[in-house]
């Protein structure tokens, strides 16, 4: 888990993200340092350690499944960048 | 004048029609348009639907209603991260560019339910990533004892406009120290309450199993009766704890005596200001004189704190801004194709530390490295969540530095992510552990005179006990009833 195992052009591919030459030269120093940073947990043996994914005691918190009223289709289309026909517009994705 | 009050004062002297809601916010309106061209803690301002509440505040209490209305008149502001129904709201960010709430946050309806005046969207750091205010996209927040230092972050403007007399109190969002770190830095009372007590229904995501919802206000009392209207169950947050609201007014009475606290031996690092460390020695000697019992305890995996909590936090980051792809709100930068659209969008939407953290958890969730990294600092999460819990078989609560120095200079660690990272190192184990913590002023650096913040960390749930140990300090001490010098 050496820090120049990040290949920041295969990151930012896989998280959608387009970084610029210069963004990615900056981030991949400064990134490296964070990494050798985080590093230090290898020190840890953590051998038969159940994970915590997170801190409160509840599991399985569920709902009756039963129809309720839901935001109307005109105020979940008020923020859209493209719209119509009460849809989403979005680029072509199938030829 | 009525803004500089604290709500306790300021709700007796409306009950008692000394001063009208209105006039309470016209004096916060006005004490905005003096400064803030200069402090910079609001984003936006919706004047005529604060006074349109004031309004409603009045006339409420002319009927009659004002009973169980505890903030009937109090002007609150909101930290841009919560949804307020009809309003901007932009997590700092141009990606969410002309987005308008189409709900209220429940933080949002549980404030209006008990009257407050909520109002106005201030500054933080992009989606809450940053510990100075200085990576918003609309400019940073000054520091009101020093317009040329960072108000501490995210929660910047949030800690700027209370310490500046711009509002009552204000909430913020605290993932690791956004709402201690900058009470600390900024001289006024933050709470994170106890992971879950607050609904999270209504604010932006950034790590979903560290973030609270939590008030900025003037005094320890303050703090309780924000926290009585915010909190209890919520079935629209299934993180919600099947708790009602905690009502902690009963508890803030007395010294101390009977109260055990400990002080983590591995809080005391190298790297702590000798001003900080000297104040936060003589505010645990003030303690002791008014009755607490302190031992040393000991937290094993604190030197582990942050790089995990730089691994889970960017993790579940990375997965939560998923949603900003220029689809259904926001920002979009048209493409050929989806891909290339969400893409573009991404890179011209989010800022610089937003994109370092996006392609940090990206990595440390990524086919390979998803052991090595994410899993193992899920571990030491586990090591470091029981480290608390064992201390809080000893003692009642913990007490440590806020921050291991008090504000520094703006620009001072933009190029330097780690450095900036390394200050939140005293208030992020408490969001792992998910425990409950609060700062509160305990004294001032001498030149230049900025605030040094106490923390009072508690077990979860142990909300009563901060706000006891918190208030017997504060009564004993005058640190809280400073103002700064912006004028």
């Amino acid at each position: 888990m050496a820090a120049a195992d990040l290949d920041i052009q295969y990151v930012a591919h896989l998280a959608r993200l387009d970084l610029t030459p210069d963004e990615e030269a900056r981030f991949s120093a400064q990134l490296g340092r964070i990494l050798d940073y985080i590093a230090q947990l290898r020190e840890l043996s953590v051998d038969g350690i159940e994970p915590t994914a997170h801190a409160v005691p509840l599991v399985n918190v569920t709902r009756p499944d039963e129809v309720r009223p839901s935001m109307p289709t005109r105020a979940a289309l008020r923020n859209a960048p493209a719209q119509a026909n009460d849809l989403f517009l979005v680029p072509k994705i199938v030829e | 004048m009525w803004n500089t009050l604290t709500i306790s004062d300021l709700a007796a002297r409306l009950g008692r029609r000394e001063v009208s809601a209105r006039e309470a916010l016209q004096a916060c309106l006005d004490r905005i348009d003096q400064v803030d061209g200069r402090l910079h803690a609001f984003l936006s301002l919706d004047r005529a639907d604060a006074l349109a509440q004031a309004d409603e505040a009045d006339a409420r209490r002319a009927r009659g209603e004002s009973a169980d209305q505890p903030l009937l008149g109090i002007p609150i502001a909101l930290k841009d991260i919560l949804a307020v129904r009809g309003q901007p709201l932009g997590c700092a960010s141009k990606i969410l560019h002309g987005f308008i709430s189409p709900y209220d946050a429940t933080v949002v309806e549980k404030l209006k339910a008990a009257g407050a005046v909520v109002f106005g969207r201030v500054n933080m750091d992009e989606f809450a990533m940053g510990s100075s205010t200085e990576n918003s996209a609309f400019g940073r927040t000054g520091n009101p004892w020093d317009l040329d230092r960072i108000p501490g972050g995210s929660s910047g403007g949030s800690a700027a406009a209370v310490a500046a007399d711009e509002c009552l109190a204000a909430l913020g969002s605290d993932t690791g120290g956004s709402i201690r770190q900058p009470a600390a830095l900024c001289g006024c009372v933050g709470l994170k309450p106890t992971y879950g007590l607050v609904s999270r229904y209504g604010l932006v995501a950034f790590a979903s199993s560290l973030d609270q919802i939590g008030p900025f206000t003037r005094s320890v009392r303050d703090a309780a009766l924000v926290l009585h209207a915010i909190s209890g169950h919520d079935p629209r947050d299934s993180t919600s704890l099947p708790e009602p609201a905690i009502d902690c007014a009963a508890a803030i009475h007395g010294d101390l005596r009977g109260i055990k606290l400990g002080l983590p031996r591995e809080y005391r690092i190298e790297g702590i200001d000798p001003e900080v460390k000297s104040a936060v020695d003589a505010a645990v000697r003030q303690l002791e004189s008014l009755g607490a019992e302190i031992l040393e305890v000991s937290l094993p995996h604190t030197q582990y704190a942050v790089a995990t909590y730089y691994i889970i936090a960017t993790a579940e980051a990375s997965a939560n801004l998923a949603r900003y792809d220029g689809v259904r709100y926001g920002l979009r930068i048209d493409g050929d194709d989806p891909i290339e659209m969400y893409a573009r969008t991404r890179g011209a939407g989010f800022g610089p530390e937003v994109k370092r953290r996006i392609i940090l958890g990206t990595y440390v969730l990524s086919s390979g490295y998803y052991d090595a990294y994410y899993l193992r600092a899920q571990k030491v999460r586990t090591l470091i969540r029981q480290d608390f819990l064992r201390a809080f078989e000893q003692v009642d609560a913990l007490v440590t530095p806020t921050t291991p120095t008090a504000a520094f200079r703006a620009g001072e660690k933009v190029d330097n992510p780690l450095q900036m990272y390394l200050c939140d190192i005293f208030t992020i184990p408490c969001n792992l552990a998910g425990i409950c913590g609060l700062s509160l002023p305990c004294g001032f650096t001498r030149e230049p005179r900025l605030p040094i913040g106490l923390q009072i960390l508690g077990p979860p749930m142990g909300e009563r006990t901060l706000f006891k140990v918190a208030h017997a300090y504060e009564q004993a001490t005058s640190w809280h009833r400073q103002k700064p010098p912006i004028q």
